[in-house]
């Protein structure tokens, strides 16, 4: 006996196999990233007051937004596609799973520039207790070169304090040191005058203060033997970072594979069509269920981690 | 139902992709914009939850077709979506029932 | 899609030349097979292989227990020399051996043995055959998923001999224990968590899409087998359960290894060089964690149940009492398993609204569990019992299952808990309800189904004496430590509690007193613990004898039973059924007045045969 209802859906459940078994491993996968969410949640409300990076502070809402959009796209392209398989349009088909597979390849660039951005944007904490922050220039054994600021915060930080991270260019400075991480309390009073009197690290005449006029900041060389401590925004900066890249990086890795099994059943798999056509048209509409999750999954990230 | 019928539904279904299409677009310029005006965390928050819902709605509604799906889906997806609550709410209300030392 | 759908003709099979299968050479047909029987014997075997693993862990640990400090007789040497000084030092077991043995232990007893035996082992070979199916509906998922699950075994078995040692902070890993202790074992352990979940994942999809999608036709939802409902609800557990397990066994492991601090409070101090950033939530691991484990705990019991159903409606030779209040009450169950995980959290320092709900759902869900109980102790009454040993093992089954359940209670709620919650008293209660509970079950199916499978039948005298040497020593094992527990006992003390010794003069150091009674009981637990060991040499060599010597047996039905699987060749073939099956009738239609036999096989049309 042959399996049943592999390609014809079956008469009381008007369902065929795979459709079935992709909403349930859909199910699995809401509960996985339910499990995530409820993660953040109480990561977040867990945080002490003020240490939950700001909305846009830590990342790049632009970026952001373009990604969303470009997969929000794909998202169309697939469902495009399946209704010109439907339509008995194959090299349609072919035209817009195409875009797909192009659509998800770029947000998986997009995406690797912003892990770039973090992984590259580092704060030193020198002997002294001063506090730089920026982008990675250069480094050798002996020294480290940021571009960026000067943070007054000294001593142990690291719970997300700094709510302008902003990567590339606006050091906005001016505020809000006053909730400033588990350490913060002593170390807000201090921070105006820490601020100017480090301000001889700088290369350049302008201290600190510069950068608040806007898209302005340093580099500044600092000794290896001055370093304290340094580290970069990946996962271990804090708890955002944490569940930002893990969040992601899961995503990243869903979208990775979606994108892979469009491509199979865009090339390769593409023959079926020619055979089966009604079991090719079903492989494309539970690849495309898959993407939507992706996409699905992708909505409520955008605001949860860039927006609020 | 017919092959050409069929084709005629098709097309009817291309035209709702391309206006969830727009809609989306249109929601992710609406959830930029909302955050970016401060009217107050826990409103921000439910504006920007708001968007996110109506958003995946879409998706899941047109172009996961949940419209127009079987019953069988509908009652694997309402047991999901009963544990995710479960899990969701439970969880929460846990962290947030601790007695003060 | 949906519109599309409508026109389609009655399912058409045999039209798919793709499907064709030529006769397979030996890697094909045993190895990398996907076929669902071959499938369920692989499991079944690795299964009972992990089983016997797990307890012989035990069987170490309990050494320890009861000669705190003396070398381990003849295996001590060579076993240090495989594990190292860590574990095992000049033939005696470490703290930190005794430690990943008990981690290992309740490890590859949840996920590698009973888990995979009862659901995935079973699961796979008999429930296509009883709803009439040719294979399970994704037959190359069903492969995968064993090959998931054997790679996560091999990775769980290798932390063993990592640096470090295996893991060591129990079989819920919590956090931060598990997090600080300076192995790569616990990397390991993630890692094999992370590969048997999505095993079971794969299993879980595989075996709900099969329930709906492939009855045969007539296999109407109320005529389905209990042990196919059984399967299915346990399949909805896995499905949904799990993932969150999976997330939290993928933060640990980034707690692991990328620094982060997903579990770790600020302030906390670990052995590795680097500071952690801290502000993470310990508790969060716990509520994931027992999200998954407590339906899991469930996940472990209905394919017991389902297996002591069957059975029973088998050798009682009546319809099952309340077929439909066992269907509704297991629905019921995995209902609630999902809103009642917070009472392994009692101790956490929840606050009294949120306990309140949790022991309310926990003492809800003790009642469809006794619907169930009920039904099968009333399936009893004025059946003609056949006392052959499958039905043995499931007589054992009830009252053993009802002790584990029944001492449940007093963990339900909140204060009774926390007096008991660190004690012996729970491993004797959960024991009790997976060991002569489960496994006896299994135990039952097992011998049970044996025939199907071999065509030869288990000889009956080694049968019974594997049975009533099981069920003694199981109760030797398991009953004095409700007592150790209620005396106060703590349950993860390395050295038998000698700690406590010495309540006649408190003065010497001891920490509270217990009396010398409670703690020499562990002499006799662990003595009657290696006679258990023992006890199962008959089911081996019986299982082993049997398969080639064993007697053939007389017909495809040998129970005379009235499910799907009987009615196939034996063993059954690919694809299962010479011809399709249509179904007419219930799954226990036994005792039918009138008829020329006293049952009638759901596929047969008329009254008399």
């Amino acid at each position: 006996m042959e399996i049943p209802h592999t390609v014809k859906p079956r008469p009381d459940t008007g369902l065929y196999n795979s459709k079935i078994g992709i909403w349930l491993f859909l199910a699995s996968e809401v509960m996985l990233f339910g499990a995530l969410f409820s993660t953040y949640i109480l990561l977040r409300v867990g945080a002490p007051e003020g240490t939950w990076p700001k909305p846009g502070t830590m990342l790049n809402i632009p970026i952001g937004t373009i990604n969303t959009c470009v997969l929000i796209m794909s998202s169309v392209t697939v469902v495009l596609a399946w209704a010109s398989l439907k339509l008995n349009q194959f090299k349609r088909f072919k035209l817009f799973q195409a875009g797909t597979i192009l659509l998800a390849l770029t947000f998986l660039v997009i995406k690797s520039f912003e892990y770039n951005d973090k992984f590259t944007h580092y704060e030193v904490i020198k002997k002294d207790g001063t506090v730089i922050n920026g982008h990675l220039v250069s480094q050798d054994s002996k020294h480290v070169v940021l571009e960026g600021a000067i943070l007054p915060v000294k001593g142990e930080h690291k719970l997300g304090d700094h709510p302008n991270q902003q990567p590339a260019h606006q050091h906005d400075h001016e505020h809000d040191h006053e909730g400033g991480g588990d350490k913060a309390g002593q170390n807000a009073q201090g921070g105006e005058s820490t601020h100017g009197e480090t301000g001889q690290q700088a290369h350049g005449s302008e201290s600190g203060h510069a950068e608040s006029g806007g898209g302005h900041h340093q580099e500044f060389e600092i000794a290896r033997s001055e370093i304290k401590d340094m580290d970069n925004y990946g996962p271990w900066f804090n708890t955002y970072l944490a569940i930002y890249f893990t969040l992601t990086g899961l995503h990243a890795l869903h979208v990775f594979g979606g994108a892979v099994v469009i491509g199979y059943l865009w090339g390769p798999g593409s023959k079926m069509w020619h055979t089966e056509p009604e079991r090719f048209t079903n492989r494309i509409e539970i690849s495309g269920l898959f993407w939507h999750f992706v996409d699905l999954v992708w909505i409520f990230l955008f605001p949860v981690l860039y927006l609020l | 139902m017919s092959e050409s019928n069929d084709t005629h539904e098709i097309q009817k279904e291309i035209r709702t992709y391309l206006l969830v299409f727009g809609a989306l677009l249109v929601g992710t310029v609406l959830t930029v914009m909302a955050s970016l005006i401060d009217v107050g965390a826990a409103w921000n928050m439910t504006i920007g939850l708001v968007i996110a819902c109506t958003k995946g709605f879409l998706v899941a509604g047109y172009f996961m077709h949940l419209m127009s799906e079987k019953t069988t889906i509908y009652a694997i997806l309402a047991f999901t979506v009963f544990f995710f609550l479960g899990m969701m709410l439970l969880t929460v209300a846990a962290d947030s029932d601790v007695p003060a030392v | 899609m949906a519109k599309r759908s409508n026109d389609t003709h009655a399912p058409v099979e045999h039209e798919h030349e793709h499907e064709h299968h030529a006769e397979p050479g030996f890697w094909q047909k045993y190895v990398f097979s996907t076929d669902h029987k071959v499938i369920g014997l692989q499991y079944g075997i690795t299964a009972l292989c992990f089983l016997l693993l797990g307890f012989i862990l035990v069987a170490l640990m309990r050494w320890q227990l009861a000669y705190p400090g003396q070398p381990i007789p003849l295996l001590g040497d060579l076993l240090g020399n495989v594990l190292g000084d860590r574990a095992i030092s000049n033939g005696t077991l470490t703290a930190e051996g005794y430690n990943m043995f008990g981690a290992m232990h309740g490890t590859i007893m949840v996920f590698l043995a009973i888990v995979p035996l009862a659901f995935a082992a079973f699961g796979n070979y008999v429930v296509p055959l009883q709803i009439g199916a040719p294979d399970m509906a994704f037959p190359r998922i069903n492969m995968a998923s064993y090959q998931f699950f054997v790679l996560g075994g091999v990775v769980m078995l290798t932390s063993f001999v990592v640096p470090g040692g295996s893991a060591q902070a129990g079989w819920t890993s919590y956090s931060p224990l598990a997090t600080t202790i300076p192995t790569s074992g616990q990397t390991f352990w993630l890692i094999g968590m992370v590969l048997l979940i999505t095993s079971s994942l794969l299993g879980a999809v595989n075996f709900i899409a099969t329930i709906i999608q492939l009855r045969a036709p007539g296999m109407t939802w109320m005529r389905l087998p209990f042990f196919v409902w059984a399967q299915f609800v346990t399949a909805f557990l896995l499905l949904l359960a799990f993932p969150p397990l999976e997330a939290a066994g993928v933060l640990q492991l980034m707690d692991q290894v990328a620094g982060t601090s997903f579990f770790l409070p600020t302030g906390l101090a670990t052995s590795g060089a680097e500071e952690i950033s801290g502000g993470g939530s310990p508790l969060l691991w716990q509520h994931l964690f027992w999200f998954l484990a407590h339906p899991e705990v469930y996940v472990l019991i209905l394919p017991a149940m389902g297996i002591v159903a069957e059975i029973i409606a088998n050798n009682t030779r009546k319809p099952l009492w309340g077929y439909k209040s066992l269907v509704y009450s297991v629905l019921m169950i995995g209902f609630l398993s999902f809103i009642v995980w917070a009472h392994h959290m009692y101790l956490t320092g929840m606050g009294t609204k949120i306990s309140t709900f949790f022991q309310t759902t926990t003492i809800i869900i003790s009642i469809p569990s006794v619907i169930i109980l009920t039904c099968m102790f009333v399936s009893l009454w004025g059946g003609r019992i056949r006392f052959n040993t499958p039905m043995l093992f499931v007589l054992a089954f009830l009252p053993m299952f009802g002790i584990g359940g029944l001492t449940g209670l007093p963990l339900g709620f909140s204060y009774s808990d926390i007096h008991l919650h660190d004690t012996y008293y729970v491993i004797a209660h959960f024991h009790y309800i997976v060991a002569p509970g489960t496994i006896f079950a299994l135990f039952a199916g097992i011998y049970y189904w044996f025939p199907k499978v071999t065509g030869r039948m288990m000889n009956e005298f080694w049968g019974k004496l594997h049975f009533w040497l099981s069920l003694i020593f199981m109760n030797i094992v398991f009953q004095p430590m409700f007592a150790q527990g209620m005396a106060g006992m703590h349950r993860r003390m390395y050295d038998g509690a000698a700690t406590y010794a010495g309540a006649a003069s408190p003065g010497d150091g001891a920490v509270v007193g217990l009396p010398d009674v409670f703690i020499d009981m562990n002499i006799g637990i662990s003595q009657a613990a290696w006679a258990l060991g023992i006890a199962q040499i008959p089911f081996i060599i019986n299982f082993f004898y049997s398969i080639r010597k064993g007697a053939p047996v007389t017909s495809d039905n040998p129970w005379d039973a009235t499910t799907l699987e009987w009615q196939t060749p034996t063993p059954p073939p690919h694809g299962n059924f010479v011809k399709p099956m249509k179904i007419h009738r219930g799954p226990y239609e036994y005792s039918l007045p009138g008829g020329e036999e006293d049952f009638l096989p759901q596929n047969q049309t008329a009254k008399t045969v």
